[in-house]
């Protein structure tokens, strides 16, 4: 019982001791903001990766895929039927993207994705990166009259971003608009065909044999006043900019047309290259992905790459995206479907797999900092032994005392333990409590620092978060809090040890 | 002697039961406790006290201590006695000889003094007595009964339940009120649960025992706010609230001025008078000493004839 009083009545007069679990408090409370920054982090990046991604992806390892996708579909359905929740055939080629702004001509290059507009959305979170209301209920590859979204639908805090100004008015209105526009400062096709040093000299007649030239072609005039191409949804990255202010601009809307250059199935490939509509972007966030992926519908990608058989009609596709239902181990069924299916022909791998090299990359970060970060603690755990030291001498006497009137050596340690201990617990709690509050108010704190510093801390535009991503894991806080006691006991043990062995003759006549 | 020794009453005539006492051969093995005394018959019956509650009847040590003792009963006997102690400090490499073969008892029921200049070595006697530290040679004997040979748990118990200490400064505990310092001995000796359970009993108690000093009023202060007779009678209060058998003081008036140090061997002697409270005092003041019963000398480590 004296130990326990003995050990609340120090804790509340010696502040000293209160000022080494400082460093406890800070460490404690370091850890768990990392913890839970990195968490989150490491959250909505497998949350991104894991939306554009299925679970599992079932790729050939020619880019010219595999015929009959419903047939492969069978064999897998046959062979993990019980686990698949939905399936999905997809054709992915490397492309070159381009379209004109002004009299620029951008290009970039692009992973050309096509998907079935019927399944797609049962395999993946695809449509929930979509620009369009409509597209993010059921994806659509006609394009919108208007309506697209001026705000990230995405943001938690809409009233924090600048809006889209540019996307306002896209769609059909935008699409109609430009037509009038450009059919009046266009030069007509064909007008420069020919030698224009020859049609200057003779006259009407070069005029005649242009104009016969965009009659003929192809028989009807493609009017993009009415018309589209088939439709295209771009990654956002491939045509937005950051403004000055911070807005986002875009330099082409859905409305507006692209080139598609892809290579051709067959030996060689050939480049070839296509129109398409821009009837949405994609934002996923991920940088990598909304500055790399176009999807436009699977069969007109078969169709202009020359997948299809011609006789039988039965069409490649090189991947198909399978969705597993909730709570399957995702590598037990990437593993058996490894050993059904030949690995010289069939690729198989989770989503995790593909974003291996990432995710490791951020769990190594994350244990580094944890280790870094409870060296700090342990460093702490030396102050408290100093300190603790000081207190032993400064109670020497008194544990004469107490060792006069009966105490046992045990029972002084104990008081020193249990003293170590309560100096953990109060430095632990306290940095839990610090540590929560920091996480709860992180953003909030992040742009005040930037605001006295003036220099963005979270800079939204690098990580396409709009705000930080916090997680708090109560199991790793459990364990911090934990360990933060457990150094706090340890860093006790040694004076607690000393005071249990003074001699009580020589500990009374201490002064 | 035995025999004239049980049927005397437990104030009986000390002085004679000394001088046979200081002429018993003594067991010098270790680990068999007072040998004489466990031949005796019993000849009266076991003396119930409070204190003996208070020791877990289950503790090995207390069996140890032989507790044959309270079936057996003693006479008004020896209860503490030195013999042939020699203890040494030792300062690097010279050894300071403190005491020197001292033979010392204290009977149940008797205030001595123990008297001599400074240095000579009654500070050591009495924490040799308290069991605090170990002679070098000789024994300590509790009720017959070797103790400085016990196990240091032994020794604990002893302190904490059977002798009482007050000391020249005082010896409080800072952080603690009057009453928590009154209190520690019974925190020390009953677990947690045990404390909590009994708490209003020793509460009751530890007031008693600052009542009876005169401190009902001031249960309250931390030692700081005490003056030095305030903290003396805590210190006094503390030391009888287990109800030992022996109260050892050191210097008990040694900080005080002769008025107040006046008022603390009132206390002292009233508690001998009233509560037969043996009593073994250490001072250097012969007219402090003077007030005890019996008054001994010590000269450089050696019982001196008075």
């Amino acid at each position: 019982m004296y130990k326990l009083l003995l050990c609340w009545r120090y804790l509340r007069t010696r502040y000293i001791a209160l000022a080494s679990i400082i460093s406890v408090m800070l460490g404690v409370a370091t850890m768990i903001v990392v913890n839970a920054v990195m968490e989150g982090f490491t959250h909505e990046m497998k949350d991104r990766i894991h939306g554009i991604l299925s679970d599992l992806v079932f790729e050939s390892q020619s880019l010219d895929g595999f015929p009959d996708a419903d047939r492969r579909m069978a064999e897998i359905r046959k062979v993990a039927g019980p686990y698949i929740e939905g399936m999905s055939p997809t054709v992915h080629v490397p492309a070159m993207l381009g379209y004109s702004v002004g009299s620029q001509y951008m290009t970039r290059q692009i992973t050309v994705i096509g998907v079935d507009e019927a399944t797609y959305a049962s395999v993946s979170d695809f449509g929930q990166f979509l620009q369009h209301p409509e597209n993010r209920k059921k994806l659509g590859f006609e394009l919108k009259r208007n309506g697209y979204d001026t705000i990230d639908h995405q943001a938690t805090d809409p009233s924090k971003l600048l809006p889209r100004v540019d996307m306002q008015g896209a769609g059909w209105d935008y699409r109609q608009r430009k037509a009038r526009y450009m059919s009046n400062v266009e030069v007509k096709q064909g007008a420069l065909e020919g030698n224009p040093f020859q049609a200057a000299t003779t006259g009407t007649a070069g005029d005649a044999a242009t104009n016969g030239t965009t009659a003929n072609e192809g028989g009807t005039r493609f009017d993009p006043a009415a018309e589209q191409h088939t439709g295209a949804v771009l990654g956002i990255g491939l045509c937005a900019y950051r403004t000055l202010e911070g807005a986002d601009g875009f330099l082409a809307l859905p409305g507006d047309d692209v080139e598609i250059s892809y290579p051709t199935a067959g030996k060689p490939p050939k480049v070839l290259s296509s129109k398409f509509t821009i009837v949405d972007f994609y934002e996923s966030k991920m940088n990598e992905y909304d500055s790399s992926f176009v999807f436009v519908p699977i069969r007109k990608l078969q169709e202009i790459r020359g997948m299809i058989d011609p006789t039988t009609k039965i069409a490649n596709c090189n991947a198909i995206q399978i969705r597993l239902k909730q709570g399957v181990d995702l590598n037990m069924v990437r593993d058996l479907l490894r050993s059904s299916f030949p690995p010289q022909v069939f690729k198989i791998s989770s989503w995790q797999d593909k974003e291996g090299a990432l995710l490791a990359a951020v769990q190594m970060e994350t244990a580094v900092l944890n280790v870094l970060l409870f060296l700090i603690i342990a460093v702490a755990g030396f102050g408290i032994l100093a300190i603790f030291f000081m207190i032993v001498v400064e109670k020497t006497r008194d544990i004469g005392i107490l060792k006069s009137l009966g105490a046992t050596g045990r029972g002084i340690m104990g008081i020193f333990l249990g003293y170590g201990l309560s100096l953990g617990v109060v430095g632990a709690s306290v940095g839990l409590g610090l540590g929560l509050l920091f996480v709860r108010y992180i953003n909030e704190i992040a742009d005040l620092l930037g605001k006295i510093t003036g220099q963005p801390v979270f800079d939204p535009s690098i990580y396409y978060f709009q705000k930080i991503p916090t997680i708090v894991e109560w199991h790793t806080v459990t364990w911090v809090v934990l360990g933060a006691m457990a150094i706090a006991i340890l860093a006790s043990i040694l004076p607690a040890r000393r005071a249990a062995r003074l001699h009580p003759v020589e500990a009374l006549r201490y002064e | 002697m035995n025999d004239q020794n049980s049927k005397s009453a437990s104030n009986g005539p000390h002085g004679l039961n000394l001088s046979e006492m200081q002429l018993a051969p003594r067991s010098n093995t270790r680990g068999e406790f007072g040998s004489p005394g466990l031949d005796r018959p019993p000849l009266v019956p076991p003396v119930h006290r409070p204190h003996r509650e208070l020791a877990s009847p289950h503790s090995p040590v207390l069996q140890q201590l032989a507790f044959s003792q309270l079936q057996y009963g003693t006479a008004a006997a020896e209860m503490l006695a030195a013999h042939y102690v020699r203890k040494s400090y030792r300062k690097g490499a010279i050894v300071i000889p403190v005491l020197q073969g001292v033979e010392f008892s204290v009977n149940e029921g008797e205030f001595v003094s123990i008297i001599g200049p400074s240095g000579c070595g009654k500070t050591t006697l009495l924490h040799l007595l308290a069991t605090l530290d170990a002679p070098d040679s000789g024994e300590i004997c509790f009720e017959r009964h070797r103790i400085d040979n016990v196990p240091s748990a032994g020794r604990d118990i002893l302190r904490n339940k059977y002798f009482g200490m007050i000391f020249q400064f005082y010896h409080l505990l800072p952080e603690l009120t009057t009453l928590e310092n009154v209190l520690a001995p019974a925190m020390i000796g009953e677990g947690v649960l045990g404390y909590l359970r009994r708490r209003g009993a020793y509460r009751e108690r530890a007031r008693e025992m600052l009542e009876l000093v005169g401190l009902g009023h001031r249960l309250r202060h931390k030692p700081r706010e005490l003056s030095g007779g305030e903290m003396q009678r805590t210190a006094i209060a503390r030391a009888l609230v287990a109800s030992p058998r022996v109260l050892l003081a050191d210097e008990p008036t040694g900080n005080l001025d002769k008025h107040t140090g006046d008022e603390i061997m009132d206390i002292l002697r009233r508690l001998n008078r009233e509560q037969n409270l043996t009593i073994v005092m250490v001072t250097h003041d012969g007219r402090i000493a003077a007030q005890a019963d019996r008054t001994v000398t010590l000269v450089d480590g050696r019982v001196v004839a008075a």
